[in-house]
């Protein structure tokens, strides 16, 4: 068993900034699935929200009413106002830390605009502005390692959790296949968000929702899981993110008649409306036949932009176009459809991080959660764009403060290891040893397929049961599919199974909560319920996982501070 | 769809005594990455095909391997354009541990980094200080630009791959580590330069790169490592700090151009290891003898070109 004072779980944005924070007093470990730089933060893109006003006026009151609207008013307004007072000096912090940022003429940090903010106030570092904060955050842990202990290509299990108390993970080591008790007196996930369960999906590979499930299966529940954002833009068959400050920069989305379509559906932003809206009306236009040549994709036009701009401002989607559907958007216009992007909803968890079960705010001691992992609620039905990269170095930070004050005070606790490890076991040899006939690949696809098409953009109670009743069969099928790699070494055949099985147990909990939500709001838009329904509706959804392994749905009040809920128009 | 036949280098060490090539058949779907094909193979042939994979957007630097002989990342690798003949032969990067078919032990590959301080140092930075009302330092978007390009580097270690430097001296930093350390040098925030040059100019640093151009030809990013290596050297020319074999090389060279517009393949040598360092100097007799021996060395008398002028000339607007 080996011992640290901090457990973190995770090596993206929140995981690592976090861990800056507590590692110059605490014995501090992170757990990754990847190395740190091959997390998932990397691939934002087009910026990160703080009101620095470099450009123009800005506050932090715009910039929550702005969060406000963006989330349907489901976003709890306390914990908006924080990240968003915090977010000038969380942005500061790294550029001191060496972040590399696009600069004003006069040497400031560089801004554009972004989708339903109404100010320009993304920061950004070209087009790749998560990854110039994962390196800079990287760097800064390179620094500090004699204090970091980095476990990569190490694989979060189970999470061990008793009478309420947190006392340590079960973990995998990858290249050995040896299991691992990680005893801590606090355990933080950051583990990210839970995209890949969808075909067309901006996500990596690693974001299997392998930390949620791992707190859901411990007793803890998930929230607000129905609130899965779908990106308008992403490269159309591929899913591959074309970013939002393409359109912050000026592109324009057209449809098959040649039409800027977004005139339609949000008059006065255009295509700055927020991502909900937009890829609602992209796929509404697919929908209604105005697709391009009547298929299932549209435009976003960059010509007009001019190639000096492009180069400048948005080179990787140049290259990432070439290299991936062989179009140069200097000459030609990007075909797009809507992507599953960003995961809302996930581990309930406070402004400090500490993870919350009810909603009379009862803890988990120990457990903390922050970033896309984590339900703070900041980002309610529908997230801005560029806030998630904030809320992951707002909430890291404020997590590593908490994980501060919480470890002096606390203590190791016994940990049955023998008995967490067999039970761990156990489930991974039921895995290995199955000689069944069905295939994980077909399971796999069959998941991505039925969750795009009945639970994505658009949802309605029919195609959602349809979907439940074929997730549930999935669930049961890939108890007779077979792995047929039985080494020890490197097993990613395994992982990417157990993978799997977290995908098909958050997608019903994604599909539950969404059946019982009889209201659009957000990013949850459901054509038999078309409006959204404040009286019944103005609330947080909490799945539980119960003993027999049903869900238990509960809910819990929105905190609604500065801003009662309105029409949400652009 | 065509079929083609991925030859894959694979090597389990639970099983294999040292690697071999496996062929698997399969269509090529339309528009499908080298990564695309990878997956379906392990997800419709061979389960036990292993390779590392994250983002498939480019920017997480997981999936590099060598196709057809140079490292390629998989995932922006249009899998038609690498076909020879009906064939594609994918193999684990060069430079490293192989351990298991396509993975790779990346440990050296990363701890190296540390070798350079690759962290920004100013007099106060992070969250030690009451940065609530401090302001970000001011960056010209010209120095911007300076460190634009060593920063779009993902860590893929392609480059380190087909380093050549890294292949005859494990103790090179490479590539990746040079334009990492090139990001900080050229950093107008940043504290240290003179501590950093100093340090990169040692041995197996910014002199050991044998300026042949690999890592440029084979990075996925923007990065083009071998240039970053050639501007920290202009810096530490710049700097004065020279009292190394890698600045007195340099200096012999243009000291040679200058007076005779050729090299003097003679003294080259002796002013690289410094005319007062004889350890070294006696270290150059072997080599000199071995060479004489093979008809190898160059002519005794070193003449001046015709076009002295010419050179001149070209030094006079150098200059300028």
């Amino acid at each position: 068993m080996l011992t640290h004072d901090v457990i973190i779980v995770g090596a993206g944005l929140a995981g690592m900034r976090a861990a800056l924070e507590v590692c110059d007093k605490y014995d501090t470990a992170i757990i990754t699935k990847v190395y740190p730089t091959r997390s998932h933060s990397g691939a934002a893109q087009g910026g990160v929200a703080a009101s620095l006003a470099n450009s123009t006026d800005d506050s932090w009151e715009l910039h929550m009413y702005d969060t406000v609207k963006g989330s349907d008013f489901l976003g709890d307004q306390d914990a908006i106002e924080m990240m968003v007072k915090d977010a000038p000096h969380a942005i500061i912090e790294m550029e001191h830390m060496g972040c590399v940022f696009s600069r004003t003429e006069d040497g400031r940090i560089a801004q554009r605009e972004f989708g339903g903010h109404s100010r320009p106030r993304a920061c950004y570092a070209a087009d790749r502005t998560g990854h110039a904060l994962l390196h800079a955050l990287y760097e800064q842990v390179i620094k500090k390692a004699d204090k970091i202990k980095i476990y990569s290509e190490w694989y979060i299990l189970s999470l061990i959790v008793e009478d309420n108390v947190c006392k340590g993970v079960v973990t995998y080591d990858i290249k050995t296949g040896r299991l691992e008790v990680l005893r801590g007196k606090a355990v933080l996930f950051a583990t990210g968000g839970y995209g890949r369960a969808f075909s067309i999906t901006s996500n990596a590979f690693a974001s299997t929702g392998d930390g949620i499930i791992a707190a859901y299966r411990a007793g803890i529940p998930l929230e607000d899981m129905e609130f899965v954002q779908f990106h308008p833009t992403g490269l159309y068959g591929q899913g591959i993110l074309v970013s939002e400050a393409a359109r912050g920069e000026g592109g324009y989305l057209v449809n098959g008649k040649g039409e800027r379509f977004m005139e339609k559906y949000a008059k006065a932003k255009m295509e700055l409306a927020p991502r909900d809206i937009v890829s609602r009306s992209v796929q509404t236009e697919v929908n209604e036949g105005r697709g391009i040549n009547g298929k299932d994709y549209v435009y976003i036009d960059l010509r007009h932009l001019g190639r000096e701009k492009i180069l400048e401002k948005l080179p990787q989607i140049r290259q990432l176009g070439i290299d991936f559907i062989g179009v140069d958007c200097i000459e030609k216009p990007i075909p797009i459809q809507p992507t599953a992007h960003y995961s809302m909803g996930g581990i309930p968890a406070d402004k400090d991080g500490q993870v919350i079960i009810d909603d009379k705010g009862t803890k988990i001691t120990g457990f903390f959660a922050a970033g896309e992992c984590a339900c703070v609620s900041v980002h309610g039905a529908n997230r801005l764009g560029t806030n998630s990269l904030l809320d992951a170095l707002v909430f890291g930070r404020r997590t590593g403060k908490a994980l501060m004050e919480f470890t002096g005070n606390a203590k190791l606790h016994d940990i049955n290891k023998n008995q967490e490890i067999s039970s761990v076991r156990g489930r991974i040899d039921t895995i290995m040893n199955t000689s069944g006939t069905e295939s994980m690949n077909n399971i796999r696809n069959e998941l991505k397929e039925i969750m795009m098409s009945s639970c994505g953009v658009f949802r309605n109670k029919e195609g959602l049961e349809t979907c439940l009743k074929k997730v549930k069969e999935l669930q049961g099928r890939f108890k007779k599919a077979k792995v047929t790699d039985r080494g020890k070494t490197f097993n990613s055949e395994l992982i990417e199974a157990v993978e799997l099985q977290h995908m098909l147990e958050y997608s019903e909990v994604i599909v539950v909560s969404a059946i019982n939500r009889e209201e659009s709001r957000g990013s949850h838009a459901r054509t038999d319920f078309p409006k959204r329904d404040d009286a019944k509706w103005l609330k947080h959804t909490l799945s539980y996982k119960k003993p027999d392994g049903g869900i238990e749905l509960k809910y819990k009040s929105v905190t609604i501070t500065k801003h009662q809920p309105e029409e949400r128009k652009y | 769809m065509s079929k083609v036949i991925f030859s894959i280098r694979r090597f389990n060490p639970e099983k294999d005594s040292k690697p071999y090539y496996k062929d698997y058949e399969m269509n090529v779907p339309e528009g499908a990455t080298v990564l695309d094909c990878l997956n379906l193979i392990k997800w419709t042939k061979d389960g036990t095909l292993t390779h590392r994979m994250s983002c498939r957007s480019a920017i997480c630097g997981s999936c590099a391997v060598k196709v057809n002989g140079h490292p390629k990342l998989a995932c922006k690798t249009q899998a038609a354009e690498e076909i020879i003949n009906g064939r594609m032969k994918i193999e684990p990067l060069g430079n490293a541990k192989v351990l298991k078919d396509l993975v790779v032990d990346l440990e050296p590959f990363f701890s190296k980094f540390q070798k350079v301080k690759p962290w920004l140092v100013t007099e106060a930075a992070g969250s030690q200080q009451s940065a609530v009302n401090v302001k970000e330092t001011r960056q010209s978007p010209e120095d911007f630009h300076r460190i634009d390009a060593a920063s779009t580097c993902i860590m893929c270690a392609s480059c380190v791959s087909d380093c050549n430097s890294w292949a005859s001296n494990e103790k090179f930093f490479g590539p990746a580590v040079l334009a990492k350390a090139q990001r900080f040098v050229d950093d107008s925030r940043d504290k240290a330069t003179l501590e950093r040059v100093i340090n990169l100019s040692e041995a197996n640093g910014i002199w050991d790169c044998t300026h042949c151009g690999e890592c440029v030809e084979r990075c996925p990013a923007e990065v083009k490592p071998m240039d970053r290596i050639v501007s920290l050297r202009t810096t530490a020319i710049k700097m004065g700090i020279v009292n190394n074999n890698g600045a007195r090389h340099v200096e012999g060279f243009v000291d040679s151009i200058r007076s005779s517009g050729r090299l003097n393949e003679n003294i080259i040598p002796v002013k690289s290891m410094g005319i007062f360092n004889i350890p070294g100097l006696l270290s150059l007799i072997p080599v000199g003898i071995r060479m004489f021996l093979k008809g190898k060395n160059p002519p005794i008398i070193h003449k001046h070109i015709d076009e002295m002028d010419d050179v001149k000339r070209i030094f006079k607007r150098l200059k300028k």
